[in-house]
């Protein structure tokens, strides 16, 4: 019985399918296995390895260089809250110490309930609403120390369960082709001949 | 006036609420300039292009049809378009991916058409989720409409486009890093020479990778020409350019103005624009580029938005991000943030980098907050003469990336323009900004 779901193994199959190389398809399917998961378990690197055909400690070794994938468990929520130079700016430092309070935690860690993992985050494209912060990877900007507050409150009693997916899921839109819609077949683009030009 | 008339060139449709959906890009003369391209040979899009003397929107400002022009001849050739949007203060593309992604598309298409692309890789930064979702819902609507995917718009030329999602990690915005990346690997930069993917990119196939802004304009110089592009700024710095302003101004913002044209005061002062700074302080100063480089201070703030101008002071427009401090900024604060950011990003492959970013971290944060000596002050130049030879600009390289020798602009920076605010926080044991 394998751990990730037979949708979730489907969807990756689909994505080896649209990389000339099977490997380039792995941090794409980290993000699907955290969307089943929250975070990557090791459970789930064995069969990421298996379906892009490399090791699991090469999937691990990749998966740690990067911060959005996650090899222990986080929050159903994990906050980033950029301190970076334009948040720093507009009180992010001022922001970061009353969410620590709020939360009772520390940034980096994960409160009891499991509920939330608050993180200090680099600069994160949102700089005319600093400072602002991600909810599993959905904009809040503009944040006083009070919205942060009744963010969290909002969280906790589900009120923006239509605005933020619980953590791991990247993009709800699924592609609608393959690329079949060029080929006729699945085959790699790398083997197609160069195509012609309008005449 | 201190704003020109110059048209908007990528910012056209995001007034509207729907800008992002295939229904407005249509009715605003969406993807006619793909079908206008399809039209001309590959060979006469990119002289197109090549008129327009489009620089590279990146932050290199590499013109884009002279890194088409460098692809080496082969069977099988890749476009990746950079949107990993990561240098602090830098959100433009963050713009252009959740408001207009069907322009960002038809401009794809345009480039792949003009190199003949055998597929098209889009990496959008992992932390743009929203991003990611409408570039993948317009690239669902657009092939459809027949926009991508087989007999493009009916011609002849087909291809696939990919959206690529990052996993969070600045260093893959550097080219060589995210095609590593985007191969499934850490995004390690990959050594030089080769110097560009053109000659050997991804899968070691050559490979143009060009930012989102920089595709972004592609449909608009096909359909008027790159001679009424290039009619737009000064000199090199044609077209008009995507500025982030933030910081310590009123209204931070995306401005799309005429390159060359508008001076820093008018960015930061022009009611239209960053309408003054907070709480009507003064100016102390503003990096012109994104975090990487050096500072400027009030008295250059007359000063172009101008590549060659920014370039020949001793700084860079980069990618577009003006940041601003006023006289309530403490600037050693923010040239170890700066710092901060640059050691937590380093991938870690060079010492200089990987050590240096640490050490200078740690003696800022010391100085900043009152443990420091006076002779660090001193120190801290000789780490960054490690990292970045001379400090001088543009850097000395010892590193097998630019990130490293990044590091020391803001060092460097605080030290020469304020070094008594730096003696300040020594002899009194405090920051007294605190």
């Amino acid at each position: 019985m394998p751990h990730l779901s037979e949708d979730v193994i489907s969807r990756a199959r689909a994505l080896v399918a649209l990389y000339p190389k099977p490997r380039s398809a792995l941090i794409p399917i980290c993000h699907l296995a955290q969307e089943q998961d929250g975070w990557l378990r090791p459970e789930a690197i064995e069969e990421i390895a298996d379906i892009v055909g490399v090791t699991p400690a090469e999937v691990l070794g990749t998966a740690s260089f990067y911060d959005l994938l996650h090899t222990e468990p986080v929050g159903k929520y994990v906050i980033s809250l950029c301190t970076n130079v334009a948040c720093m700016l507009s009180g992010a430092y001022e922001l970061l110490e009353h969410s620590e309070k709020t939360l009772k935690i520390r940034a980096g860690g994960t409160t009891s309930d499991g509920m939330f993992t608050l993180e200090e985050a680099e600069c994160i494209a949102d700089c005319n609403n600093a400072p602002c912060i991600q909810v599993n990877g959905r904009y809040f900007g503009k944040l006083s120390k009070s919205d942060f507050d009744k963010l969290v409150e909002d969280l906790r009693n589900g009120n923006l369960d239509d605005v933020v997916p619980p953590h791991g899921t990247l993009c709800r839109i699924r592609r609608a082709v393959g690329l079949e819609a060029v080929n006729g077949t699945a085959a790699r683009p790398a083997q197609r001949s160069r195509r012609g030009r309008k005449k | 006036m201190t704003v020109t008339e110059a048209p908007k060139i990528v910012t056209s449709r995001i007034e509207f609420d729907d800008s992002n959906t295939i229904e407005r890009f249509l009715a605003t003369g969406g993807y006619d300039g793909l079908r206008k391209a399809l039209s001309m040979t590959p060979e006469e899009v990119a002289s197109e292009v090549n008129a327009a003397s489009l620089l590279g929107r990146g932050g290199a400002g590499f013109p884009a049809g002279r890194k088409w022009s460098m692809l080496r001849k082969a069977d099988t050739t890749y476009l990746v378009v950079n949107g990993d949007e990561s240098e602090p203060a830098t959100f433009k593309d963050h713009l252009l991916l959740e408001r207009d992604p069907h322009q960002l598309i038809e401009g794809v298409v345009i480039a792949a058409y003009a190199i003949q692309a055998a597929q098209v890789f889009i990496f959008i930064r992992g932390e743009m989720a929203l991003g990611i979702e409408r570039v993948t819902q317009a690239l669902n609507e657009a092939y459809e409409y027949g926009a991508v995917g087989h007999n493009i718009l009916g011609s002849s030329f087909s291809v696939d486009v990919v959206v690529h999602p990052g996993a969070g990690a600045y260093i893959c915005g550097e080219e060589t890093a995210l095609l590593e990346s985007l191969e499934g690997k850490r995004g390690f930069p990959r050594i030089k020479p080769p110097y560009f993917p053109a000659a050997v990119g991804l899968y070691g196939e050559p490979t143009v990778v060009n930012n989102v802004e920089t595709m972004s304009n592609l449909p608009w110089i096909i359909k008027n020409g790159g001679a009424a592009f290039a009619a737009l700024g000064v000199g090199s710095s044609t077209g008009t350019r995507l500025f982030a302003l933030s910081g310590r101004v009123n209204n931070p913002g995306v401005f799309e103005l005429e390159m060359a044209k508008t001076t820093f005061r008018d960015l930061i002062f022009d009611k239209s624009l960053g309408n003054g700074i907070k709480d009507g302080k003064a100016l102390k100063a503003f990096i012109p580029g994104g975090v990487s480089a050096p500072w400027f201070g009030p008295d250059q703030v007359d000063m172009h938005l101008d590549q060659d101008e920014v370039g020949k002071a001793g700084s860079m427009l980069g990618s577009g991000s003006v940041i601003v401090m006023d006289e309530t900024t403490c600037v050693l604060r923010t040239a170890w943030r700066i710092t901060r950011f640059f050691w937590r990003e380093s991938c870690g492959q060079c010492t200089p980098c990987r050590e240096g970013g640490g050490w200078l971290e740690k003696v800022l944060w010391r100085l900043e907050n009152g443990e420091g000596r006076e002779e660090e002050i001193d120190m801290l130049m000789d780490v960054c003469d490690n990292l970045a030879p001379g400090v001088s600009w543009p850097p000395q390289q010892t590193t097998i990336c630019v990130l490293g020798s990044s590091i020391p602009s803001s060092i460097a920076s605080a030290i020469r323009m304020f070094r008594d605010e730096l003696l300040i926080h020594v002899k009194e044991g405090r920051c007294p900004f605190d």
